[in-house]
């Protein structure tokens, strides 16, 4: 991309380090970030393997807080924040009246009247003016995403990389916990989660944007040994993909509820609590959902791609593709699409139309990969 | 091997060899594939099928994205490479030799009409 082009863009701290090293950065939802640093496939089997450092830095950070922060919340997210626990993270949709998804984001509390919301990047302008709208008086949102910056460090390596570099008390942590305060190679004040989007066991290091080179550096120096990889968004998407975790934009839009979009399990419709969408959510729940989100392999040769056309074998359409690609682990190809209830029991067998070709396809279970069921970690 | 000196190149960023006066071998430059990344899937045309300049021949699919090839010739398809079906990642190792896409016979003598040579295609790459 040109220097011209890159200009608009917005950057995150690690601009200058691409600059410097002469990474190709591409206009990824207005912000410049590579695609790839290697390769996908090399940056995917390293955090499979060993262990991947991602540039996050474009996502949002946003504050609540004041006396009634957690019943505030609560009206808004989908999941039932009055069940979390202080340094608890907890996954959430963010939907309309309608039901129809405006983003799914991370909530993490640090006490009751203080918690820390995660929007997606193209997202995050979009939340915080929402928040704003429904805003009472007691609370105070505080949008920080341009103060921010969030490095992922996923893979089976990435405990011991850590440890080389922090004292922190880290290891305690379970899946979707969080230490508040912690110090990293010598960087104090590090929200240091043990969350990701890999699949894989890893922390996503919240830190001020002018610390984030620092660390980005630190992490990889102390990582080489253990076969570290700087990774780019290539292969963050194939390895969500993967793990059959929903991408916004793709599994979600504002189209789309979140039961629709394969994330039921964060929508709390018994909460007692209303939330914005609730009635239309609990309603389509009740009612049965008519379409869902499914798994699939392909079984003919070809990629099936976003936005493709699935019939059934009578050549009926029945739905869409939302994301596929050709798994690395896997060897083989697979996807998410949107379809027609009546399709989506494992096993069905589907019609993909790659171009002017027609590919089949069977509905298979979500996760495709499973972090229990890898083989030759020790490689 | 291909020398990719003595090839012609499109703007599509395809390249044609010369194998004999009505017969060619043609492929995606090297710049095309780092492009791409990883390749992962190749779809190719039938063998005896025709081809037209500038249209449409196959597809070659990275992880992340699929990208239509473009014949630089009209003509017949004479051979295909199979070894691509199965081994997609040739193309990544080496777009001029095993990386190879189709042999085309053309009509009458291949013509160079429109095509780069080595050197005029560095220019036009550097500009992009």
């Amino acid at each position: 991309m040109a220097d011209t082009e890159l200009e608009d863009l917005k950057k995150t701290p690690l601009y200058p380090v691409y600059q410097e090293q002469q990474i190709r950065l591409t206009d990824f939802g207005g912000w410049a970030l590579p695609i790839q640093f290697t390769g996908i496939m090399d940056e995917h089997k390293a955090v499979r393997t060993k262990a991947g450092l991602f540039d996050v830095s474009h996502m949002g950070e946003i504050f609540v807080m004041g006396p009634n922060a957690t019943d505030w919340l609560n009206g808004l997210v989908t999941n039932d924040v009055t069940k979390m626990e202080v340094d608890q993270a907890q996954y959430n949709a963010v939907c309309k009246e309608d039901g129809g998804t405006l983003d799914d984001l991370i909530v993490f509390k640090y006490s009751n009247e203080r918690y820390l919301v995660t929007p997606n990047a193209s997202n995050s302008e979009k939340i915080f003016n929402w928040f704003q709208q429904h805003a009472s008086e007691s609370v105070k949102i505080e949008n920080c995403s341009d103060r921010y910056g969030l490095l992922a460090l996923q893979g089976p390596a990435s405990a011991t990389i850590l440890r080389s570099l922090t004292e922190a008390p880290f290891e305690s942590l379970s899946s979707y916990t969080f230490l508040p305060e912690a110090t990293i190679a010598g960087i104090s004040g590090i929200l240091l989660s043990r969350t990701g989007y890999t699949g894989e066991d890893g922390f996503e290091l919240y830190l001020k944007a002018e610390d984030v080179p620092a660390l980005w550096k630190a992490l990889l120096d102390n990582g080489e040994a253990y076969g570290i990889q700087p990774c780019g968004l290539g292969a963050r998407d194939t390895l969500r993909l993967e793990a059959g975790m929903a991408l916004y934009g793709h599994e979600l839009s504002e189209d789309v509820t979140p039961l629709e979009g394969g994330i039921g399990f964060a929508v709390k419709t018994t909460k007692e609590a209303d939330f914005i969408g609730k009635e239309a959510l609990a309603s389509q729940r009740k009612a049965g959902l008519e379409i869902v989100s499914r798994g699939f392999e392909l079984l003919d040769k070809g990629i099936a791609r976003e936005g493709y056309t699935i019939v059934d074998t009578e050549g009926e359409e029945i739905g869409t593709v939302t994301s596929g690609t050709k798994s690395p682990t896997l060897d083989k190809v697979i996807g998410m699409a949107r379809l027609k209830k009546a399709y989506a029991k494992v096993g069905t067998e589907i019609v993909i139309q790659i171009r002017k070709k027609e590919a089949k396809a069977k509905i298979i279970k979500k996760p495709f990969y499973k972090k229990e069921n890898r083989e030759g970690q020790k490689e | 091997m291909t020398d990719k000196k003595v090839c012609l190149f499109s703007k599509d960023h395809e390249w044609v060899e010369l194998i004999e006066e009505d017969h060619v071998r043609v492929g995606i430059s090297d710049y095309a594939v780092e492009q791409l990344g990883d390749i992962v899937f190749v779809e190719l045309p039938e063998v005896d099928s025709e081809v037209l300049k500038e249209a449409e021949f196959g597809t070659v699919e990275s992880v992340k994205s699929s990208s239509e090839v473009y014949s630089p010739v009209s003509g017949t398809v004479a051979k295909v490479n199979s070894e691509l079906e199965d081994k997609p990642e040739l193309l990544n190792e080496d777009a001029f030799a095993q990386g190879w896409l189709m042999e085309v016979k053309t009509p009458g003598p291949f013509s160079k009409a429109d095509l780069m040579t080595y050197d005029e295609y560095e220019t036009y790459i550097e500009n992009l």
